[in-house]
């Protein structure tokens, strides 16, 4: 690489390891002590912090669905009255979706992408601690009002007229709306850093058909989180703003649609769901090619896969609104839409299967999850096709059926592959090993426990059960199903206690990991595990889609970066070919300050419409600071 | 299918609520259906989890053996894909034939509205050529082998009319109005509850439809007609008084008489009905009676307060509900 106009400063080129090194940690350190852990702006340190609230949240909703089957395990049980039995449905659905699934697949690629593409930390560092501190609020804001017994107990997706104005009093509805606002906030945050990391940060050499599957799948991610959250974002403030000052767009007497609601939602509600699973695909491929010694099989198909995933997922909304009472001409598009979208999903499938079929499987815990991904995750695509067909979902839909698919779907698609995941990348972000044993044990216990506990739901759904029931009459025939179910998901839940238990223990005292122990073909093993704050002492140049495949053929270097200041190297979207040498922010106060004031505003405003006035002063103070110029030199290209 | 078996288990004539009984032609449809999917998908899941197993033991100990060349897989890969698309297009035709088949029809014999609120179903027969319009709560009653119109409203928030049995479930929209084919091929008690989460007593909004033969059809029709019967014995007659007296007039209606509210449910045939608090309870006099003693704890947050009524006024309005058949 060449060097461009000079600065004063001192270069990497030629400098020995060791001072390079000790010269990169004094630049990128994050300081110790708690002024350095509420400022950072490490990718790593955050993408961490956000994986393990994530887990926090995932154990937290795990307990409300253990309580729903406490109370559903007899008929007319007087365990949880109705009304703590909404505000849990409500919490776990919510929870699960907005604090779970959607950050934590975001935050593997806030950790990862940067790893994996080869650069130093994530675009827009600041914009990602203000996404963390936001998510926490908005999670707490959930979990605390449930503590108080004003948590939302309107259904996680909150179908109007029943959440308006008229029918939920107090300020249950407008606390899961406003918590919909801060996880918006933060997720679309993190889709502008990845779309912008992958974009423009990628290592030299790593052009477009080099970038490793897990990146694509994210990049495709972030799309969708940037067109479909503004969907939501209108409807939850549209809600708000019929709760709070009486406008009527859901109101019917005055004009407004109740469908419209519907249709706002599930613009969003369905891509969520792709949001959900594209990540977990690109973890299944990583898996794959690393336990199968083999790159994947049909690169340029799963790719085309994930984009044409990204692209259907926004023409199926109307699935979830089949009995709705719409045009029946209209919803035969959208069955014959929403099957379709088994065809990527079958492709890639096919493609993993001809990878394991063509490579030489080792059966390590990650790849456990895999399988279990595979046998579980078909099931719940096939249920998907069933609840596609307007006729059969008109049996189905809001039942126990949809019950078990949606969970085969996200428990299935999402959570295993995220399970293999943890596992998989254990080492790199900790430096230990998490246990094999219990890792088969943890698995064995998830597998079958989650078999056990939502397969007889499909059962109980065509014998006539709905979902968001708080108990049954004796005289159903469900009480033999449901206990049994409630009893099989002890046995899920010990499976997660289980890799809780592992988790914790092997962060602390886990045997310690080499960089590299999978034997991995991508670039966040080409460093130490856990990597140093700097990720890469020299970055790589990359010359293949899997750059550690082949030991005999080291990896190129870049030289020449500065070491004095956080220095990036900007590259072209299509090439990767360096363009510019950019200064990467350090340290600040500002995002959790701006995240406060942001806050503060956005729940006091639930109260009164005033608070989004005089609350955005606060905001406006800690943006300034923010945005303050730095006085550094213009970045060179 | 073990699936299957299980739900014939589920006795069929008395109060059937599930998707794998269907006495409707609607269900049926649905039905047969549901099991061609179902075991389509079976076979697919078993096929794939016969690939997934033959790929881990082939590369399990075939260090030595030739690898599967590239093309060989993009092929094997290629036609699996084909295979899906054909499956798909199979499965998107034969549902769009099914939707055709439990389309309302324009002909339908008999047009019933049913108007849900939070947590009961108002039905209301409208009156043709003059004669008056009724009201019931709770409880359909349909002629057997013809096709009935639904018309489908809500109240207040989004329900979700569902009786298994008999055909598919459509929501009850605000400010909006559905319709929906019910017909049942014999004569029985099809129960059904609602779908659509709605509130605190979501759980217990059930409704039964009875279908009977025409001549008995008729025969309810006209008794139901008729205004509320005067009490012949004397706890009712009392109960009468106490019922217009005491607040339960302002809410109910009890046609014949002065208690005229809409609120709650139409009381003027309640004895006659199957059930009470939408399908909670059986009715009878002790049901009726614990009921209006204590309506918030058999059914937190319903919309029924409980009003204050001495033992006795309580024994004999309960006489006087049972009374009205």
């Amino acid at each position: 690489m060449r060097a461009v106009a000079d600065r004063e400063g001192v270069r990497d080129t030629g400098m020995e390891a060791v001072e390079l090194d000790r010269r990169l940690a004094a630049t990128w350190s994050t300081p110790p002590g708690l002024w350095g852990a509420l400022s950072t702006v490490d990718h790593k340190i955050i993408g961490r912090r956000y994986i393990v609230t994530a887990f926090v949240f995932l154990a937290l909703g795990g307990v409300l669905a253990l309580l729903m089957r406490l109370q559903l395990a007899q008929p007319e049980a007087r365990f949880v009255g109705p009304d703590r039995y909404n505000q849990i449905f409500t919490m776990h659905g919510s929870n699960m979706m907005f604090l779970f699934a959607v950050p934590v697949m975001q935050a593997m690629a806030i950790y990862l992408v940067p790893l994996m593409v080869g650069t130093r930390n994530i675009a827009f560092p600041r914009l990602n601690a203000f996404s963390y501190w936001m998510y926490l609020a908005g999670g707490l804001l959930l979990w605390i009002a449930f503590a108080v017994d004003t948590g939302p107990d309107v259904g996680w997706f909150a179908y109007v007229p029943l959440s308006g104005p008229q029918y939920a009093a107090g300020k249950r509805a407008d606390i899961w709306a406003q918590m919909i606002t801060f996880t918006e906030v933060s997720a679309l945050a993190i889709a502008v850093e990845i779309v912008v990391t992958v974009f423009k940060q990628r290592a030299p050499g790593m052009s477009l058909d080099r970038i490793p599957l897990f990146v694509w799948s994210m990049l495709v991610t972030s799309f969708l989180v940037i067109l479909a959250m503004p969907a939501i974002m209108i409807a939850s403030t549209s809600l708000i703003l019929d709760r709070l000052v009486g406008t009527h767009f859901f109101n019917p007497a005055e004009g407004g649609d109740v469908l419209l609601w519907q249709h706002l939602f599930w613009f969003f509600g369905h891509p969520e769901v792709y949001i959900i699973f594209l990540p977990a695909v690109g973890m299944v491929s990583s898996i794959v090619a690393t336990f199968t010694q083999r790159p994947v099989f049909g690169y340029l198909a799963m790719v085309m896969a994930l984009i044409a995933t990204g692209v259907l997922a926004f023409g199926l909304w109307v699935h979830h609104m089949f009995v709705a009472g719409l045009p029946r001409l209209g919803e035969s598009f959208f069955t014959a839409s929403s099957m379709a979208i088994a065809v990527p999903a079958g492709l890639q499938i096919f493609c993993w299967l001809a990878t394991i079929w063509a490579g030489r499987p080792i059966f390590k815990t990650p790849f456990l999850f895999v399988i279990g991904f595979i046998v579980v995750f078909v099931i719940g695509g096939l249920t998907g096709v069933m609840v596609a067909s307007v006729p059969f979902d008109t049996q189905v839909h809001d039942t126990y059926f949809v019950v078990a698919h949606f969970h085969y779907v996200l428990v299935g698609g999402a959570v295993f592959p995220l399970l293999g995941a943890v596992y998989y990348w254990f080492p790199k972000l900790t430096g230990r090993m998490m246990s094999e044993t219990l890792g088969r044990w943890s698995f064995g216990l998830i597998f079958s426990g989650f078999n056990l506990t939502f397969f007889p739901m499909h059962i109980l759904g065509l014998q006539g059960m709905p979902r968001r029931i708080y108990t049954y009459q004796p005289e159903m025939p469900w009480s033999g199903l449901n206990m049994f179910i409630s009893l099989s998901g002890i046995v899920l839940a010990a499976g997660f206690l289980l890799f809780f238990i592992d988790a914790i223990r092997s962060a602390r005292s886990g045997p310690v990991a080499p960089a590299n122990p999978w034997g991995a073909s991508t670039l966040e093993w080409a460093t130490s595990s856990p990597p140093p704050s700097y990720n890469f002492a020299r970055l790589p140049v990359i010359e293949r889609l899997e750059p550690l495949s082949d030991r005999s053929d080291p990896l190129g270097i870049v030289e020449g970066l500065y070491t004095d200041r956080r220095e990036l190297l900007i590259t072209g979207v299509v090439e990767a070919r360096a363009q510019a040498r950019e200064s990467s922010v350090g340290s600040s106060i500002w995002p959790l300050l701006a995240a406060l004031a942001t806050s503060a505003m956005l729940i006091w405003s639930i109260f009164t419409p005033w608070a989004v006035v005089w609350g955005s002063i606060p905001i406006a103070v800690a943006l300034i600071g923010w945005f303050w110029p730095k006085g550094d030199p213009e970045d060179e290209t | 299918m073990g699936l299957l078996s299980t739900g014939a288990l589920v006795s069929g004539c008395n109060g059937s609520q599930s998707a794998l009984n269907p006495y409707g032609a609607p269900a049926i449809h649905l039905e047969n259906l549901i099991i061609g999917i179902v075991a389509l998908s079976a076979m697919i899941w078993l096929l794939v989890m016969v690939m997934l197993v033959l790929a881990l033991r082939r590369g399990r100990g075939a260090e030595t053996e030739g690898r599967t060349s590239e093309g060989r897989l993009t092929m094997t890969v290629s036609a699996a894909v084909a295979v899906t698309v054909a499956i798909i297009a199979g499965m998107t035709i034969a549902s769009f034939f099914t939707t055709r088949s439990i389309g309302v029809p324009q002909s339908a014999a008999v047009t019933i509205t049913v108007r849900a609120q939070q947590w009961w179903w108002q039905v209301i027969y409208a009156g043709s050529d003059g004669t008056p319009t009724f009201q019931t709560a709770n409880e359909i009653h349909i002629p057997v082998g013809q096709d009935i119109r639904l018309q489908l409203e809500s109240a207040d928030v989004v329900h979700s009319f569902w009786v298994p049995s008999l055909a598919g479930k459509q929501d009850l929209v605000p400010g909006r109005s559905n319709d929906l084919l019910l017909r049942a091929e014999k004569p029985g008690i099809y129960r059904g509850q609602c779908a659509e989460f709605c509130g605190l007593q979501h759980s217990h909004m059930a409704v039964m439809v009875v279908a009977e033969a025409p001549s008995d059809y008729a025969r309810w029709i006209t008794s139901q007609r008729a205004d509320a019967m005067m009490p012949a014995d004397p706890d009712a007659a009392s109960g009468q008084a106490a019922f217009l007296a005491k607040p339960c007039a302002a809410c109910h209606t009890v046609r014949g008489t002065q208690a005229t509210g809409t609120t709650g449910p139409d009381l003027t045939h309640i004895g006659s009905r199957q059930t009470i608090a939408a399908g909670l309870l059986e009715t009878t006099r002790g049901s009726l009676a614990a009921w209006i003693a204590d309506p918030q704890t058999l059914k937190p947050g319903n919309n029924m307060p409980m009003v204050p009524l001495t033992s006795i006024e309580l024994q004999n309005i309960s006489a006087y509900m049972e009374s009205l058949k």
